[in-house]
């Protein structure tokens, strides 16, 4: 079907392909494409060729998980989003309760968010560091636009009307901030949008306490009602969230497979580029800001409306920073990786690290999937395993030798992990005291760690594990607050060294300019 | 693009939407008394320069001598300090880069600039924004003609790709362009300029960092540019092999002046460019002294 063709050293152009062998060349798909140039021996091009073959191969996991992931290739797109739609809706079937029923609605937020951030930071690559301040616009304006705050008797907008106008008033409100920053670069963007998230805080805290309510917020907003139904329930924002997330995405999916899409990611890989390929490069990154913010928004009235109030404290920096860890760690530029992200950050920071018992399976998990990932060849990670184990019941062997009061105290982990430690690890009578030495301890060995080479960093993992299982059992687990911060940082941190594109990004060359 | 009936020119500015209407004769694209200086430096001095429909002006010159820099002006990257850009007729100095796009002069870039975590298909349609009209709207609900719109880019874009033949064949079509060789992202480069739907081509340096073979290949893909596509080439070229093989015209530039213009046997033993290129000859120095 294509045309005999000459190798790469002769001098000879080679010639255009007629219209009608291109017509079937560009119906046929791309795997089989690439399929035949392979078996024909194809237009063998050499190096080129060989590069391509090894990046794309390189995306993939190994063994099984890849096979699993090229599987999960062929399903195209919508249907996957369709499935993950779906498995969202049967969910609260199998009987959440009101706990996890919170932590899911509050992650969906996060991830409306996040496909919401994507478009801004993933795609049109602009550091926008004070994207919540667009989340909290939409909640304020839901909120005056749906309660008694305004007036003697309040506005009471149906529901139905006041999200889209609260929609289109963020969207115009990224434009607005759009409009001075679109020549910003780089850092000074970041800088100057994080200044434009905390003036929203400091502006909802101290002006106009009468409409805003100031550090006392807005209370007593009105619920989503419409078509004569009201969305009192717990369950009612869990699905509505799941179909505004469905639906948000699919536009975005359409979106990014348009012009627009195009003209994005062109702007984010070379600006002088795209200018020079007609792409209006400022116009373009005012449209990111828009639509960012109009997503921001719409996760703002929900959230406001679920909430029932509003307070500036809820679109501070801890929420920038959740936003952030979920689109790094799912994949910048990815829809799916956002939400993919979002979903498993809030879960886990929200979730799972408030228990004690989940946080335990979560950070020992993450200590042997590390060491599992990382450490060659087997006989080295068989030696450390091996290693700590001893080391652990020989030194609770030799504290108890010493005193009993050493080893009076119990693990804090519950469960099978605290009966399997009973014997391993040192908790003396009193751990606060301790604990807080072995947090110093570990920070130095975690450092010398980093610092030695060879087969003295394989020995100082031994007593860098140890005394990490020590604090965890003595301080970390019994301050969850800290812990789920510094637990965050870990995944990340993991995450970067296993796979620096994030779950489901792909791959990214950085092009030095 | 030649074949356009011509009309009469309108008394506007070149606008965002407003085409560019041919001038029966005279060059497509002209430098006059154009200069250029940053701060103190002069990058440009009083530079004349014209660029026929179905020419090409091959742009020589020593590293430095200011041939990107005339390319940075025409796309409109640097506002000239004086002196007038026109192209078709209009002027078109301090008009935004994607502006003077539009109006049909494309480029490539010395250092490679490709958009290189983007497919090498949306490399290409990239640049057909500007001659695509959907609102973003308009592109979510996929309504009729944002579709065709749609199909139409993509036609563009496969019909310029197959303009390099196997070299950009279909299969690596999918792929990242970071996965393409380093001629190859030459050849993207050019396509993805076409794609903008052009009249005047400005290439900088197309053979750079390419093997013989490949030299004489882009020598001759230059050509059928001219021939084929009815193209206005302006080239930067170090390789006096390409500049002998495509040029109808040649241009030597030193230190932002204009040394000489004509054939290239002309130029190439013009004195002034040996001079530029070799010094001055240390034997004739010794004489004069």
């Amino acid at each position: 079907m294509l045309p005999p063709t000459r190798g790469p050293d002769i001098g000879v152009p080679v010639p255009a392909l007629p219209p009608e062998a291109l017509a079937a060349e560009a119906a046929r798909p791309a795997g089989e494409r690439q399929a035949d140039a392979a078996q024909e021996g194809g237009p063998q091009v050499g190096a080129d060729e060989w590069v391509a073959r090894r990046a794309q191969r390189h995306e993939y996991l190994p063994s099984w998980l890849g096979s699993a992931q090229r599987a999960a290739e062929r399903v195209g797109w919508w249907p996957r989003l369709a499935i993950a739609g779906l498995a969202g809706v049967v969910l609260p079937l199998f009987g959440l309760g009101g706990f996890q029923l919170q932590v899911g609605i509050d992650s969906l937020v996060i991830a409306l968010l996040a496909v919401g951030l994507n478009i801004v930071v993933g795609w049109t690559g602009m550091l926008d560091l004070g994207y919540v301040a667009f989340f909290g616009f939409g909640a304020y304006a839901f909120a005056l636009l749906s309660s008694a705050q305004v007036g003697s008797h309040g506005i009471h907008l149906p529901s139905l009307l006041s999200i889209p106008i609260v929609i289109i008033a963020t969207g115009i409100l990224g434009l607005l901030v759009g409009l001075p920053s679109r020549r910003l670069i780089g850092d000074y963007l970041a800088i100057v949008t994080l200044f434009f998230g905390e003036a929203f805080v400091e502006f909802t805290n101290n002006v106009a306490p009468g409409v805003l309510g100031g550090p006392n917020g807005i209370v007593g907003i009105d619920t989503v009602h419409a078509f004569g139904h009201q969305i009192s329930s717990n369950e009612g924002y869990y699905y509505l969230l799941v179909v505004l997330l469905v639906a948000t995405m699919a536009v975005l999916r359409l979106l990014d497979t348009s012009r627009t899409g195009r003209a994005w990611r062109a702007v984010r890989e070379d600006p002088l580029a795209a200018g020079s390929m007609t792409v209006p490069v400022d116009r373009v990154k005012l449209m990111a800001f828009a639509f960012g913010a109009a997503v921001a928004g719409l996760a703002g009235t929900i959230f406001a409306a679920q909430q029932i109030s509003v307070f500036p404290t809820d679109f501070d920096t801890p929420i920038l920073i959740v936003v952030y860890a979920a689109l790094v760690l799912g994949g910048a530029g990815s829809i799916a990786g956002a939400a993919t992200g979002a979903l498993l950050v809030y879960v886990i920071y929200d979730g799972l690290l408030r228990s004690p018992t989940y946080s335990g399976y979560m950070f020992y998990g993450l200590i042997l999937l590390t060491l599992l990932a990382r450490l060659r060849p087997w006989r080295r990670l068989a030696l450390v395993l091996a290693g700590t184990v001893a080391f652990g019941f020989v030194a609770h062997a030799v504290a108890q030798a010493i005193s009993h009061t050493w080893v009076a105290g119990a693990p804090q982990s519950t469960g099978s992990v605290g009966a399997a430690l009973r014997d391993w690890v040192i908790v003396p009578a009193n751990a606060q005291t301790p604990g807080k030495f072995g947090f110093v301890l570990l920070v130095c060995l975690l450092i010398a760690l980093v610092q030695v080479k060879g087969i003295w960093r394989t020995v100082l993992l031994v007593p860098t594990l140890y005394v990490a299982s020590f604090t965890w059992e003595t301080v970390l687990i019994a301050n969850p607050s800290v812990t789920r911060q510094l637990m965050i940082g870990a995944i990340l941190i993991v995450m970067m060294n296993a796979r620096p594109q994030g779950l489901l990004g792909t791959r990214r060359v950085e092009v030095p300019t | 693009m030649t074949t356009e009936p011509a009309q009469p020119p309108s008394g506007e500015q070149p606008g965002q939407d407003a085409q560019p209407t041919p001038v029966a004769d005279g060059p497509v694209l002209s430098l006059s008394k154009m200069s250029l200086s940053f701060g103190g430096l002069r990058a440009l001095t009083e530079l004349d320069l014209a660029v026929n429909d179905c020419e090409i002006v091959s742009m020589i010159g020593p590293n430095g001598a200011g041939k990107t820099t005339v390319f940075n002006v025409i796309t409109g990257v640097y506002r000239p300090s004086s002196g007038d850009v026109r192209f078709a007729g209009h002027a078109i100095a301090g008009h935004p880069p994607h502006t003077i796009a539009q109006l049909g002069i494309a480029r490539t870039f010395q250092t490679l600039r490709l958009f290189m975590n983007m497919s090498v298909l949306e490399n290409v349609m990239a640049a057909t924004y500007g001659h695509t009209r959907a609102t973003p709207v308009e592109s979510i609900l996929r309504l009729p003609w944002a579709r065709r719109e749609e199909r139409e880019a993509r036609a563009l874009a496969e019909e310029v790709l197959s303009f390099f033949g196997q070299r950009l064949a279909g299969y690596r079509w999918d792929q990242p362009a970071y996965s393409l060789s380093y001629a190859n992202r030459r050849r993207l480069e050019i396509a993805r300029a076409l794609a903008t739907k052009p009249r005047v081509l400005l290439l900088d340096e197309p053979a750079a960092g390419m093997n013989p073979a490949e030299t004489h290949e882009i020598t001759e893909l230059i050509g059928r540019l001219r021939d084929e596509r009815r193209l206005a080439i302006l080239v930067i070229e170090h390789d006096m092999h390409v500049v002998a093989g495509c040029s109808d015209r040649v241009v030597a530039l030193d230190h932002g002046v204009k040394i000489a213009e004509g054939g290239f046997d002309e130029v190439a033993n013009h004195p002034a460019v040996v001079e530029a290129y070799m010094g001055r000859d240390p034997e004739a120095l010794a004489e004069s002294g």
